[in-house]
């Protein structure tokens, strides 16, 4: 794949995105937008390990939350700068990813040993936050108001929603540098083989670290972005199961271990619940069991997301590639 | 450990349990030949391999690779040293093309995609699956399987190939197709330890043989030497069980 | 710094948490052992049926009546899930089947929620308070009936396992699947059967915790993930091993609320069960790996 054929898509995407508040710039929908687009982040990070590696967390909420309450604290409590606030968090996001690969990798935990123990993780996190003074306990912390582009807070959603279409435009250019590189290979191997890989001299330990670590500072730049955005975050927000479910939902419909899967799975649900709230009104948990019922109804009937589906119907409608 | 011998399992054994699986097994691969271990069914010899590739760890004894004891290394080191296997049962990364699977092997000498991808073509065509290079793993048949293990280990570019019953499964003439290809390899420079069921193919491919029998190595030579052995007559190929080899070998010709 | 009296007070409290702990984790670990997936469904398939005791409490139903109509009807329920809904859309790979449970459990958690919205539901019965004394401590009688009910359908359990033909097909299947099916046992009726066990070990573990607790439309999530612990510690798939592992988890969450303080008294289970997962997959108590 030429150069362009692998990253002009993107940059296309992002640009036709990036001028959507040009036509539609209502405050509700600029904040539906932003709030799809960090459901998005923190899912291209779950990708990143779950998708390529094969390795399903569901507990990404524990690199979430390190990246809200990093992010939020160093504001509140140490006065550090918003944007170096944002830098550290992502640092000790990664850092949780890498301490808890490193632990259940090295003891050889997969498949449902790994989901378990990642979920422990996030719950641990969640009890401490919400019983720790120093996190603001159950009353959560609140980023004071403060708005100027020092201080990373603006007037303006437009702002926010571009800021956030950056990043997740970025990482779609990281994650397909990840698919063009012999890390990528690798780690794709792993998914579908762990033993044939290290037959062929993968480092497989290695690479699932290295795909923990990123994909956790992925996801904790989506934790920090939203705490910069709502100003405000709980033991329930950052550290809740809803976000590990998100992180993972959103991959699986629209499409495991591809660069626009993620995303498009992301808008989607989140287009689809907002349907679902026109229709049926603000009954809590409706939006989320349709969530359920499309998980499971994707990977009884459209194991490959909303790409796969993509990818089929042009395979019937231009003839196979192969 | 003699001067062409590239690898030398010394003294080697595995006990899983109560069972001694591989009992001080010593066995010497001299360097640019094709070495056979051969044996019954449950005789260790998958075992033994696994210990060879890393993927067992030996209760006691040394693997040496090149000079070095490498008995303790992880498989993935043992794959940088030089030493590349393939399974007797297919691992194939089924979601992945024919070319991606083989540019995995080849990643391990080339950082760069380009390069791990030429090198894949070249190795899909050195062993006849330059066609199939776009279909996905799982696409391939039983002969396209086993000779794609063969390319992703050959495209790990090793010193020491270890195959473990690549021709099993394969009718006579897929087996004509192969052979070639394993000398070719051979040919190359790579040193080749074949574990194999298929006595036409040992007799022919082998230039020396270790046969394996409950654990331990009861005979070594050469091929012809072997096959007259009569520890191995009674070990390995059983009562009445010459007959069965030669039927079989009949049935391999025509 | 406590006196003895007031430990063994906990303690006590303690195991009679832990019977009911290990009536859930029982469930869990029979699914893992014979179908070796975890159900992640467990927690959302409790809070169901603690909303079916509430509701036959309401229209006049004691829980403790309720529950030999509630086990029956939620064997019945999880049969029909394994079989019609997670057996066939998860294709047999284990990765589909915790997302597919995974899925079940957001269904299910959230459809209660909708219908019921968030609010926390209790029953008042009688005997709601009634105590028994010790001397030293007061033992609570929904307790004490609960710790004893939870060893009966445990033993139970145990004699469906052990004695009957299903029981022994169950047993066939965990061990040897294939061997299982050759011999001409229906596997996939026997997962069913399983998965339908384990349903009815928490309809039965609902209708003991309702008197003395409450309910929730998430109220299951703080269960599954004790009795996820329970099942690693225990040795997952080993039914022994999920009794004993509940006993013990009852004593040390009731002993780390008394140090610790209630809002901290789940972290000592879940530093266990990281500990136990990391340190030893196989369970504590013998390994079934």
């Amino acid at each position: 794949m030429s150069p362009l054929r692998a990253y002009g898509p993107i940059l296309l995407l992002g640009a036709a995105l990036a001028s959507m508040p040009f036509f539609a710039a209502s405050n509700t929908l600029l904040n539906a937008m932003v709030l799809a687009l960090v459901i998005a982040l923190a899912a291209q990070g779950w990708n990143i390990l779950g998708g390529y590696g094969g390795q399903f967390s569901f507990g990404h909420a524990a690199f979430f939350g390190m990246g809200a309450y990093g992010t939020a604290l160093l504001q509140t409590r140490f006065g550090v700068n918003a944007y170096a606030a944002f830098a550290a968090a992502v640092a000790l996001g990664s850092a949780a990813g890498l301490a808890i690969g490193y632990l259940s990798f090295r003891s050889g935990l997969r498949g449902s040993y790994f989901a378990l123990v990642t979920l422990a993780f996030a719950e641990v996190f969640r009890i401490l936050a919400n019983a720790w003074p120093f996190t603001g306990g159950a009353a959560g912390v609140l980023i004071k108001l403060d708005v100027r582009a020092e201080t990373f807070q603006f007037a303006s959603r437009a702002v926010y929603f571009w800021i956030a279409l950056g990043l997740v435009v970025a990482v779609m250019l990281i994650n397909r540098s990840v698919e063009r590189s012999r890390f990528g290979a690798w780690l794709v191997a792993i998914r579908e083989n762990e033993d044939a890989a290290k037959a062929l001299g993968v480092d497989t330990f290695s690479v699932k670290l290295k795909a923990i670590t990123l994909s956790a500072a992925i996801t904790a730049i989506s934790g920090a972005f939203y705490a910069q955005y709502f100003l405000f975050l709980d033991a329930n927000i950052a550290f809740g199961p809803w976000i590990s479910v998100e992180a993972l939902l959103a991959p699986i419909i629209g499409g495991l271990g591809t660069v626009f899967g993620p995303v498009i799975g992301a808008l989607g649900l989140h287009f689809v619940a907002e349907i679902t709230r026109a229709v049926a009104g603000r009954v809590p948990g409706i939006d989320l069991a349709l969530y359920g019922t499309l998980l499971v109804v994707m990977v009884a009937f459209a194991r490959d997301g909303i790409i796969g589906l993509l990818t089929k119907a042009r395979a019937r409608l231009f003839g196979s590639r192969a | 450990m003699s001067a062409d011998a590239i690898l030398s399992v010394e003294h080697a054994s595995k006990r899983f349990g109560g069972l001694l699986a591989v009992d001080d097994a010593s066995l010497v691969a001299r360097r640019g030949r094709i070495t056979g271990l051969i044996g019954p069914n449950g005789a260790g010899k998958t075992t033994l391999f696994a210990m060879i590739s890393g993927f067992i760890v030996p209760t006691a004894g040394r693997i040496m690779f090149e000079g070095a004891d490498v008995g303790g290394l992880p498989p993935h080191r043992r794959a940088v040293a030089g030493i590349a296997r393939t399974f007797q049962i297919v691992q194939p990364f089924a979601g992945l093309s024919v070319r991606d699977n083989i540019a995995v092997g080849a990643h391990l000498r080339r950082s760069a995609r380009a390069e791990a991808l030429a090198k894949a073509d070249e190795v899909a065509a050195l062993v006849g699956l330059g066609d199939m290079l776009h279909r996905p793993a799982s696409d391939l048949t039983v002969s396209g399987r086993k000779r794609l293990e063969l390319a992703r280990a050959l495209a790990t570019d090793p010193k020491l190939l270890l195959l473990d019953e690549v021709l099993a499964g394969l009718n006579p003439s897929e087996v004509r197709d192969v052979v070639p290809v394993i000398h070719a390899i051979r040919d190359a420079g790579v040193t080749i330890v074949m574990v194999e069921h298929v006595m036409q193919a040992v007799m022919s491919l082998c230039e020396d043989i270790y046969v394996l029998a409950q654990g331990r190595i009861i005979a070594a030579g050469a091929p012809r030497e072997v096959t007259r052995d009569p520890k191995v007559v009674e070990a390995y190929l059983g009562h009445g069980a010459a007959a069965r080899i030669a039927a079989r070998e009949e049935a391999a010709r025509g | 710094m406590f006196a003895p009296d007031i430990i063994l007070a906990a303690v006590l409290n303690g195991l009679m948490t832990g019977a009911v702990y290990a009536l859930t984790a029982v469930g869990l670990t029979l699914v893992y052992g014979v179908l070796h997936i975890i159900n992640f469904a467990h927690g959302a398939i409790l809070t169901a049926a603690m909303f079916a005791a509430f509701f036959a409490w309401k229209i006049g139903i004691d829980p403790y009546v309720a529950v030999f109509a509630l086990a029956p009807i939620f064997f019945a329920l999880g049969y029909a899930l394994q079989r019609f809904v997670i057996g066939p859309s998860s294709h047999g790979e284990d990765r589909n089947i915790l997302l597919v449970t995974l899925g079940l459990s957001i269904v299910i958690e959230n459809l209660l929620l909708a219908a019921f919205r968030s609010d926390t539901r209790s029953i008042d019965v009688p005997y709601g308070f009634s105590v028994i004394d010790l001397g030293f401590t007061f033992l609570s009688v929904p307790r004490v009936v609960a710790f004893a009910a939870s060893c009966a359908a445990a033993a139970i359990l145990w004699l469906i396992l052990a004695k009957t033909d299903t029981g022994k097909a169950i047993r066939a299947v965990a061990k040897e699947k294939l061997g299982a099916s050759l011999v001409g046992i229906d596997v996939a009726h026997v997962y069913a059967v399983t998965f339908g066990l384990g349903a009815a070990c928490l309809a039965v573990a609902a209708c003991l915790l309702l008197p003395t607790f409450y309910v929730h439309p998430r109220v299951g999530n703080a269960y599954v993930l004790v009795a996820f612990t329970i099942v690693v510690l225990g040795g997952m798939g080993s039914v022994p091993g999920a009794l004993l592992g509940g006993l013990f988890i009852g004593v040390v969450e009731s002993l780390s609320g008394l140090f610790l303080g209630e809002s901290l008294g789940q972290i000592g289970i879940f530093l266990i069960f990281i500990l136990v997962l990391l340190v030893r997959p196989t369970g504590l108590f013998g390994a079934r790996a």
